[in-house]
This record gives structure tokens, C-alpha cells and sequence, in this order.
């Protein structure tokens, strides 16, 4: 197996780890969208430990810079307007379809979820699609 | 004390997790959403490691009634397949492919100091605004 397949399946062991940790320690779904806008709009109870995973997403990207900075490599050289427009569709259309990557692709395909698995597809589907009339069709 | 602790070693470790697989490089998203070009398949193990380990997990501790820490699942209660959950998947999608990052790689990747990430994660966050300033009339009153 090449090093970059064992690298990404050791990274999803670990987001998997997380997100168990999450559902068997405090009985919430490990999802970023949501715990984001939990942040932006807070819920009764609902703040506090979402901001401390937001602090814990931050302070990993922070021990990756000290210690594996090539982790936050970017050579996309994305056009602003790309990444702009794209960071506006990510806010809106998770917080419409309920999840993301996480909530959906990791934490509810593992329970089965069937609106997870829909999602999950959708979202590649048309993340597919993207990428290719991008790259193919207007470059 | 506990539990806020948890969330944010969980925090910590999701985004190690997603540094070391490689979400956290937009050029690798858009390599692996390239299925019509020069195709990069690595982070299909991303998804794999993740589900395996959870879905795992999961099968075990869900008969539990209460969470090791107290309190109380919030699981996810809905059910039905509804043209909400299918359109804004489909957006998210769009995004994702344009942007290259998805909400938590985005966060993860603020310390780079990069500009694009920045710029995707303030974005994001004004999509977010956006939708619930937006969602009564979008969705209706029940939305």
C-alpha cells in the first residue's frame, strides 16, 4: 500500500476516533457545519462544547503547522472568486441539507442513515461535476 | 468541565486526522473530485478509515441509554428524504468542488495563515448567516 493511502486511512481512523469519542462520551454528532452555526446561533445549552471543538479544530491545525506544516500545503492557486463563492455555497447549502462531510459522509452513513447516504452521494455527485466543468470545460 | 474537555480533544484530534489524510489541501480534494482527469483515489481512505472505526463503535455503544459523561443523545431525528436535504446537499457539493475545502479542513487550515483559507471560512460563514436570516422565507414558517 502506498503512503499516501496509509496516510489518509491513519487520518480517518483518527476523525473516526473522534467522532466516537464524541458520540459515546456526550452523545453528539461530530458534525462541523452544524457545530458551527450551533456557534453562530446558539442553542440552550448547546454552545459551550461546540465552541470547544471549534477551539480544538483550530488548536489541531495549529500543532499540524508546528510539527507537519506540509499538512497545510494549498498549491490549488484557486481564483479568489472561486474560493469565495464556493465558502458561500459550503455555508448555505450544509446548513440547507443539514450536514456535511462529517455529519453526513463520516458520522451518519456509520449509523446507516438513509438521508446521510443520500446526502453523501448528492454532494459527490455534484462535487464531481463541479470539478470537471472547472478544470475541463471552462479552463 | 468534562464534557467541554472532550469536545475540544475531539476538536484536536479531528483536525490531526484531517491534516494527516490530506483534506486539509485543496489541490488533493480537487485531485480526488477529478474523476474525469488525473483521478487522485487516495482520499477514498479517508472515508473508509472514518466509517469502518465508527460505524464499529457505534454498532456497540448504541443500545447505551445515556452517554458515558451524562446527559443526554442528540442524535439525529429525521428520517424522510426531502428535496431540502437533496438541494442543499447539491449546493454543498458545488461549493466544495469550486472551493476545494469543506467546513472543517477550512478551519483547520486558518493557521497557514493562507489567504484562501480565510477567505473560504468567512465566506462559509456568511452562506451560514445567509441561510438562517433567509430560512423563513425560503423554507416557510416550520423551516
Amino acid at each position: 500500500m502506498n503512503t499516501e493511502f496509509l496516510l489518509a486511512m491513519i487520518g480517518g481512523v483518527l476523525i473516526g476516533f473522534s467522532a466516537t469519542k464524541m458520540f459515546i462520551l456526550k452523545g453528539r454528532v461530530a458534525g462541523i457545519s452544524g457545530i458551527v452555526s450551533g456557534i453562530l446561533f446558539p442553542q440552550a445549552n448547546e454552545w459551550m462544547w461546540r465552541v470547544f471543538f471549534a477551539l480544538g479544530l483550530l488548536g489541531g491545525g495549529l500543532v499540524l503547522r508546528l510539527f507537519y506544516p506540509q499538512a497545510l500545503e494549498n498549491n490549488f492557486d484557486n481564483p479568489m472568486v472561486y474560493t469565495l463563492v464556493g465558502g458561500f455555497l459550503v455555508g448555505y447549502g450544509t446548513l440547507l441539507g443539514n450536514g456535511c462531510t462529517s455529519g453526513h459522509g463520516v458520522c451518519g452513513i456509520s449509523r446507516l442513515s438513509l438521508r446521510s447516504i443520500v446526502a453523501t452521494a448528492t454532494f459527490m455527485l455534484f462535487g464531481i461535476l463541479t470539478v470537471y466543468i472547472i478544470q475541463h470545460v471552462v479552463s | 468541565m468534562a464534557q467541554n474537555l472532550t469536545a475540544l480533544i475531539s476538536g484536536l484530534v479531528f483536525a490531526l486526522g484531517l491534516g494527516v489524510s490530506g483534506m486539509t489541501q485543496p489541490q488533493k480534494i480537487v485531485g480526488f473530485l477529478d474523476l474525469f482527469g488525473d483521478w487522485q483515489p487516495a482520499l477514498i481512505f479517508v472515508m473508509l478509515g472514518a466509517i469502518s472505526f465508527h460505524s464499529l463503535m457505534y454498532y456497540f455503544f448504541k443500545h447505551r441509554t445515556s452517554p458515558l459523561l451524562g446527559g443526554d443523545f442528540r442524535m439525529p431525528t429525521l428520517k424522510n428524504v426531502t428535496p431540502r436535504l437533496v438541494i442543499g446537499s447539491a449546493i454543498f457539493g458545488v461549493g466544495w468542488g469550486m472551493a476545494g475545502f469543506c467546513p472543517g479542513p477550512g478551519i483547520t487550515s486558518l493557521f497557514s495563515g493562507q489567504s484562501a483559507s480565510f477567505q473560504f471560512v468567512g465566506a462559509m460563514l456568511v452562506g451560514m448567516i445567509i441561510f438562517k436570516v433567509t430560512a423563513p422565507l425560503v423554507l416557510g414558517e416550520d423551516g
